[in-house]
């Protein structure tokens, strides 16, 4: 009876942890493997351990790869610099708002998120009263466009990530003890000193799980660069879909994908360090696992 | 407390100063309010050219050629992309039934047993919520290629279920750790038999979890683009036709179909709260007030 209760719980995860097994861990290795090999799409791939396919690949796409992380960065940073002064008015001074609030900020995904994007063109086109605004603010030149260039694919990224950056913060500053503040505050605390000392630490996991959640995603981003980039927006992702889908060099393909995915991974392990997996889960409290 | 004292002081100021005091106190309130409109604009964006009768060849412009109901009337008469639709929905809805399923057990048993291998277990549903989709496409289409396999809607299937557990696991068990167990051992106290428990206690109150998760798994699957686009062959979903018109010209059916899509999707994430309020409700109802005295 003891064995058999100590079997349940893998009778439980066995479905799930085979099918992530086999459909996750698995390719990861066969991405290795296809990336070592040497040949071409018509004569075929041989495996032939070849390993300067990596640095072939990192060395042929340097303004691609500095590029991705660079408006990714910046995406962050804007979405990080909206999402936080929202999330704190809807967790702490929206009252009977809260709700409704909260139904805008998932509103986007009920679109399609290649529809959301397509809107953006259309907004951002030239003839848009969005880019007469900014140049009449000289924001824009006279002449210049907003579509096709780096600012809006980087207007793109941060529209399309935000709300992953919203709602780690939003459950962190709800699940916080506003009487926290109140005692800062009876400590003759100025709400300045109360929110970098008592609130800003306080919340900074929902902050980390925010970036993280932003951050990634953006960076292997490809949607907003094709339909709002024009030429010399090309980031990593750009790459990678066309020498897999359209140049069919699957070894160089394979081995930037494996670069990119080997750069997260050690991200993430650090961070996992740090925080605990319980807060990539949504809660802080379960650090034992 | 504080905003009442200081409003009632900057009643004896001048006009500009007291509308000063006011955007200074609202500051807040207001930006909040841009911004939740800016995560709108497209939407509306959306909506409102889905009326206009000008962009017929999918010129991305934002002129207004004027109002028409034509293509809400032919909705689904392009046929091309109503078979997309068809696609996404068979491929979303046959995801989303796998994905739970499997999601929801792996939460019962991280949350409810101790066993060895908790931790890789935990590393194995977080890493693909860490991975980018394009790695996540790449490495499957590597698999793929490596056994030769046909992509098309089986390879599609395999990629949405896989992507969408980790988002399940992680929705049901948030639900499953507020979980009172009590309720469970009385319904053993009481004879029920582990299975009947479950079947009678357990889901119907894990219900609402469940039904979030299975929400979010249809949403993703739906949505996706990166991952088909990978893995789709030549099978062509929703999101992946869109990109082909993109580049052609998009029929206006596509911003009418994705209306109708966001109305529905709303009006059901409405629903699901309604019922999980008044479920709340009910719950909190204790025996005595319903007027049934307890009995010993």
């Amino acid at each position: 009876m003891t064995t058999r209760r100590r079997l349940i719980p893998y009778w439980l995860l066995a479905p799930g942890a085979i099918w992530l097994a086999l459909f996750f861990v698995v390719p990861m290795y066969f991405m290795g493997e296809l990336a070592l090999r040497s040949g071409t799409f018509t004569e075929g791939f041989e495996s032939a351990f070849q390993i300067s396919n990596f640095s072939d690949a990192l060395s042929g796409h340097t303004n691609q790869v500095v590029r991705s992380f660079v408006y990714a960065g910046t995406a962050t940073l804007i979405a990080l610099l909206i999402a936080y002064p929202l999330a704190y008015a809807i967790a702490l001074r929206a009252g009977r708002w809260r709700l409704l609030l909260l139904f805008a900020v998932i509103a986007p995904f009920f679109t399609t998120y290649l529809i959301r994007t397509i809107a953006w063109k259309t907004i951002l086109a030239d003839d848009s009263p969005v880019v007469s605004v900014l140049q009449a603010l000289q924001l824009v030149p006279e002449d210049g466009r907003v579509l096709a260039t780096g600012g809006a694919v980087i207007a793109g990224l941060t529209y399309n990530f935000l709300p992953f950056m919203i709602l780690p913060i939003y459950a962190s500053l709800e699940r916080m003890d506003t009487g926290l503040i109140e005692a800062g505050k009876d400590l003759y605390a100025s709400s300045t000193q109360t929110f970098l000392r008592v609130t800003l630490p306080i919340t900074a996991p929902g902050i980390v799980a925010g970036v993280l959640l932003t951050f990634i995603p953006a960076v292997g981003d490809y949607v907003n660069a094709e339909i709002l980039g024009g030429t010399g927006t090309a980031m990593i992702g750009n790459v990678i879909q066309s020498l897999y889908l359209e140049q069919r060099n699957y070894p160089e393909a394979a081995a930037l994908s494996f670069l990119m995915m080997l750069a997260i991974l050690i991200v993430v392990l650090i961070y996992l360090r740090v925080a605990g997996s319980g807060a990539f889960m949504g809660d802080e409290d379960e650090r034992r696992a | 407390m504080e905003a009442a004292t200081v409003s009632s002081r900057a009643g004896s100021k001048p006009a500009p100063a007291r509308a000063w005091a006011w955007l200074r106190r609202n500051a807040l309130l207001i930006f909040a309010g841009l911004a939740v409109l800016y995560m709108l604009v497209p939407i509306f964006v959306i909506a409102v050219f889905s009326f206009d009768t000008g962009n017929a060849q999918g010129e991305l412009d934002f002129a207004w050629d004027g109002f028409t109901l034509e293509y809400w009337q032919n909705a689904f008469a392009n046929k091309a992309v109503t078979e997309s639709m068809v696609t996404s929905l068979e491929l979303a809805a046959l995801a989303t039934v796998v994905s739970t399923a499997i999601g929801t057990l792996m939460a019962m048993a991280l949350v409810r047993h101790e066993f060895f291998g908790r931790r890789a277990t935990n590393l194995l549903i977080i890493l693909p919520l860490a991975t980018p989709e394009i790695v996540i496409g790449a490495a499957l289409l590597s698999m793929f290629i490596s056994y030769k396999v046909s992509l098309g809607f089986t390879s599609l299937f395999i990629a949405h279920v896989m992507f969408s557990i980790s988002f399940v696991v992680v929705v049901v068990r948030s639900r499953l750790i507020g979980f009172d167990r009590s309720i469970e051992e009385a319904a053993a106290d009481l004879g029920s038999t582990p299975l009947t428990t479950f079947r009678t206690v357990t889901l119907p109150l894990l219900a609402p979890g469940i039904v979030g998760a299975a929400l979010l798994a249809f949403a993703l699957s739906l949505d996706d683009f990166v991952i088909s686009n990978f893995n789709s062959g030549t099978t062509v979903t929703f999101p992946l036709f869109i990109f082909g018109a993109s580049l052609r010209g998009i029929p206006v059916q596509v911003n009418v179909l994705a209306t109708m899509l966001f109305v529905l999707t709303a009006l059901t994430i409405v629903l699901v709260l309604w019922q999980q309020r008044k479920a709340k409700e009910m719950a909190s109802v204790r025996p005595e007030q319903e007027g049934q005295p307890a009995q010993v």
